[in-house]
């Protein structure tokens, strides 16, 4: 090496030390056009649940804007019913004062009930999104609805990836004696149906949204544990592996800082598939009775109500949590893939 | 004229940057014709487009691939012909055999079923006839039992079984052309010597011609009538393969042709292309090391076995290494030699204890490295190191080169501050002859040869005593695995290390050794001093050893015949 070229190295060196290996992920992800476009919305759903969380949107969604089942703007108003069947009586109406015990009372009452206002808000005819059979404003209730099951959704993801990878890590790092304690536990959790599993779960946890995230997550953790049990399994004879061994690295570090993030991409995937699992899932806890309380609204109860509006021809309930589900489990399953191959140096620069 | 490539380039799509396509050209107007009966060898390094070259032959390239000019095969150019056309002549009339014979066998159909596919397809045989006609195609391949091979699945035969397989399925249909991409570099010299007489063999008994495609120079001379020597995608000599022997006119040809080890001759360093092109010229002998130095390793009764479940309660022992005893002297180096299965890399594994050994001593210095506990060893580490042999699967793919080199000074404490580590780093990075702009890139930027001298870098960070390099130059290029040699030679001598160096390729092992261990099924069969050994082997696996290293074309000058 001459003087002149050694000086260069030096030169740009300043430049290149601040490109760590995140700034490197960050700078390939910001490249990935689709990516970046589903980033950016599971951050604004992410704001919405914020939002809605701190009661800035759909604050109001339990008030009753609009009449029952008060179809969307750009259908306009439902067609007045018919009376039906039943034909109107057509003679004048039978004074039954006579023999009705309560007709002194009448008056009295009536004279009672001017002390109090009632204030009959009007209600409208349509609603932006339509409303559902109380009235209320689903579009609103789908906001407010994000919130708990993107909530539940993530965190339940978050709590099975965690259990699922470190379990999954320790068994096939280790083997032996540790593996087949932790295969039996996972044999146990296997064996039980699903949903058993989960009602047990429930029993333990009881109601709320924290609960509901403790039953999925406990309960959906064995997929990962053998994805992840497997990518150890063979990360741990490979020749990386044995070479920081023979450094004197420790079994945490190997595992934990190693082979860890070569099978990252493993528990990502499952992490973006186990979110739109579990928005499905809390669904059903809550169609069962299981899920979150009557107060609150999650896409989970407003997809059980819609299916008995849907017979009635009240679809708008479902269209809205379908679009809203559908958007956001798809940019988050688009925004992990980026996140993956982002975090891969391995596919940098392919086609 | 059998098969006539004019002007061959091919170029890689390489994907958009702002809206322009990207192209890279691989092969940069290639010309050659193979004779009908002819061997002729392609040869370059890894990258200079010879495989690229052949495979565009039958277009098993990827589909990024563009490929202009001609291929004429008798007369026709397979450039224009429609792919059905291209698949009656894939297998029928060209057949190819590929380098890793492990992932091109399918694995879950038998074997009988592999070679019965292209006779069912091209040449319309009944399954029955196909079956007589497979027995007879293993029989000639030389595969020992044919009846009953056929029923085996690839994974019960051995690597170079496995390549008598692939030889016996390219054969089926009597091609007039075989394509050998490499068809012995996975294999052990043994094996290599054993498959390079049988492709010799079939090609004079079916009349047909090869393309033989090798990194080799010394394996090409050996088999080729005619050679062709490629580097980044152009030719750089084609000659008959006793000019290229005898009198190579490009500097690039004399260059690969210098820097093998040779069984002969004793330098103190190999060639590389770079001093050959430049006209340098190799130092002197070799210097004789002190046999009185200090012994900082001496091993006895080394033992390891491995269990395997049979049946419910039992178990059965497989004896990987039997008691071995050696010596290590204070800068000297071990080579020890064997096929794969002789127990060499599981014996140097076992020595850092990334095996836990059945038995014996190891004396570091007098002190049993093998009754060390917790802190004692993890102090010893840091005296004995390993290389491994896959400069590709060895460094972890998600550290930067920096994290690589840092992470043992930090866990052993080495360096005050995290600066100075980086100083130490970067150091040793100029050392191995990478600069320090390589620290913030990752291992998949580099080449294998780069690669493995990260490797050596990340070792001597530790600033070890003994070096256990376990076959560490034997997945590289000829031409890498010269400079990598070099490299230990030179850090040998700078730092006083002492080498236990593991290979199967005995013209290597004598280049870099002082004293030469020859290992068979887990046992040492000869231990000598490595000059002594290769003068006078004493038993009869050694002689095989040596006699399978290639030695190039040996046709007509009687003073490069070894004795």
């Amino acid at each position: 090496m001459s003087a002149v070229l050694s000086n260069q190295p030096a030169a740009a060196a300043p430049a290149k030390r601040s490109q760590g290996v995140w700034a490197a992920s960050w700078r390939r992800l910001k490249a990935d056009r689709l990516g970046v476009f589903a980033m950016v919305v599971v951050a604004l759903s992410l704001l919405l649940v914020l939002a809605a969380g701190l009661g800035l949107v759909a604050r109001d969604w339990q008030k009753e804007t609009g009449v029952p089942n008060a179809p969307p703007t750009f259908m306009g108003p439902a067609p007045a019913e018919s009376a039906g069947a039943i034909v109107q009586p057509k003679g004048p109406n039978v004074d039954l004062s006579d023999i009705d015990p309560l007709a002194p009372k009448y008056a009295e009452w009536a004279e009672k009930a001017k002390q109090y206002k009632t204030d009959e808000a009007p209600r409208a005819e349509t609603l932006t999104f339509g409303g559902d059979r109380l009235g209320r404003d689903v579009l609103a209730k789908a906001i407010k609805g994000a919130e708990i099951s993107i909530m539940v959704g993530v965190l339940a993801a978050v709590v099975a990836t965690l259990i699922g990878t470190v379990l999954g890590a320790l068994s096939g790092f280790y083997g032996g004696k540790v593996g087949d304690f932790l295969e039996w536990v996972y044999n146990v959790f296997t064996a039980m149906p699903n949903i058993l599993l989960i009602f047990a779960f429930a029993v333990v946890f009881g109601r709320g949204v924290l609960p509901v995230v403790m039953i999925l997550g406990l309960a959906g953790w064995t997929g990962i544990y053998r994805l992840v049990r497997a990518e150890f399994m063979k990360h741990s004879v490979r020749e990386y592996v044995r070479s920081a061994e023979a450094i004197g690295a420790s079994k945490a570090s190997r595992m934990f800082k190693h082979i860890l993030p070569n099978v990252s991409h493993v528990a990502l995937v499952q992490l973006s598939l186990h979110v739109v699992g579990f928005i499905k899932s809390e669904v059903i806890l809550s169609y069962l009775g299981l899920g979150v309380s009557v107060d609150q609204v999650s896409w989970g109860t407003m997809l059980a109500e819609a299916q008995s509006e849907l017979i009635l021809g009240y679809w708008w309930q479902l269209a809205a949590v379908t679009g809203f589900m559908a958007v956001f489990v798809t940019a988050f399953a688009l925004f992990t893939d980026a996140l993956r191959d982002a975090l891969d140096p391995k596919l940098r620069g392919l086609e | 004229m059998l098969l006539s490539i004019q002007d061959l380039k091919v170029a890689f799509r390489m994907g958009k940057v702002d809206g322009v396509m990207q192209r890279q050209l691989a092969v940069k107007g290639v010309s050659f014709d193979i004779p009908e009966n002819r061997t002729v060898a392609l040869v370059g390094e890894s990258g200079s487009g010879k495989s690229v070259t052949a495979m565009s032959i039958l277009n098993l390239l990827p589909d990024n691939a563009e490929r202009s000019g001609a291929i004429l095969f008798q007369g026709r150019d397979l450039l224009k012909t429609s792919l059905r056309e291209l698949q009656s002549v894939r297998g029928r009339e060209i057949a190819c055999v590929f380098q890793d014979p492990m992932s091109s066998l399918n694995p879950v159909f038998p074997v009988a079923d592999q070679i019965m596919e292209p006779l069912v397809k091209h040449l319309g045989m009944s399954r029955r006839q196909a079956l007589v006609r497979a027995e007879e195609l293993l029989n000639e391949v030389g595969i020992p039992d044919p009846k009953r091979r056929l029923k085996s699945y690839p994974h019960e035969m051995s690597g170079g079984q496995q390549q008598r397989v692939m030889i016996a399925v390219a054969l089926a249909c009597s091609p007039k052309l075989l394509i050998a991409d490499e068809p012995t570099t996975a294999l052990d010299v043994t094996i290599q010597r054993q498959v390079m007489e049988l492709l010799a063999r079939l090609k004079e008994s079916h009349k047909m011609s090869m393309l033989f495609i090798s990194h080799d120079l010394g394996v090409v001379g050996e088999i080729a009538d005619q050679v062709v020597v490629m580097r980044h995608g152009e030719i750089r000599e084609k000659a008959p393969v006793a000019d290229i022997f005898h009198s190579p006119k490009d500097a690039y040809t004399k260059a690969l042709l210098a820097c093998r080890p040779s069984l002969t001759e004793n330098p103190a360093r190999l060639m590389v292309i770079d001093d050959h092109i430049a006209g340098r010229s190799a130092q002197g002998a070799g210097k004789a090391k002190d046999p009185a130095a200090p012994v900082i390793l001496e091993v006895k009764g080394l033992r390891k076995s491995f269990f395997f479940k049979s049946g419910l309660f039992s178990k059965t022992e497989f004896k990987a290494v039997k008691g071995v005893d050696f010596q290590l002297r204070k800068g000297h180096t071990l080579g020890v030699v064997g096929e794969s299965g002789s127990g060499k890399t599981t014996m140097g594994l076992t020595l850092l204890r990334l095996h836990e050994p059945t038995g014996g001593q190891v004396l570091f210095e007098g002190k049993d490295l093998l009754k060390m506990n917790g802190p004692d060893w993890q102090k010893m580490r840091r005296r004995i190191q390993v290389v491994f042999q896959n400069p590709y699967a060895s460094l972890n793919p998600r550290f930067t080169i920096a994290q690589t080199l840092l992470e043992p000074m930090e866990i052993h404490g080495i360096g005050a501050s995290h600066d100075e580590r980086v100083a130490t780093a970067s150091a040793l990075l100029k050392k191995v002859g990478l600069d320090e702009s390589a620290l913030h890139k990752y291992p998949h930027e580099f080449s294998g040869g780069q690669r493995q001298r990260i490797a050596i870098a990340r070792c001597l960070t530790l600033k070890p005593e003994v070096l256990v390099l376990d076959e560490a130059v034997s997945a590289l290029d000829v031409s890498v695995q010269a400079q990598v040699l070099n490299l230990l030679k030179d850090l040998q001598d700078e730092f006083g290390l002492s080498y236990i160096f593991i290979s199967h390729d005995l013209a290597v092992v004598k280049f870099i050794s002082d004293e030469v261990l020859v290992m068979q099924h887990g046992d040492v069969v000869e231990q000598a001093d490595a000059r002594a050994l290769l003068a006078a082997p004493q038993q009869e696996y050694t002689k095989r050893l040596l006699g399978a290293v290639p030695r190039g074309y040996q046709g007509t000058e009687p003073a490069a015949s070894v004795a």
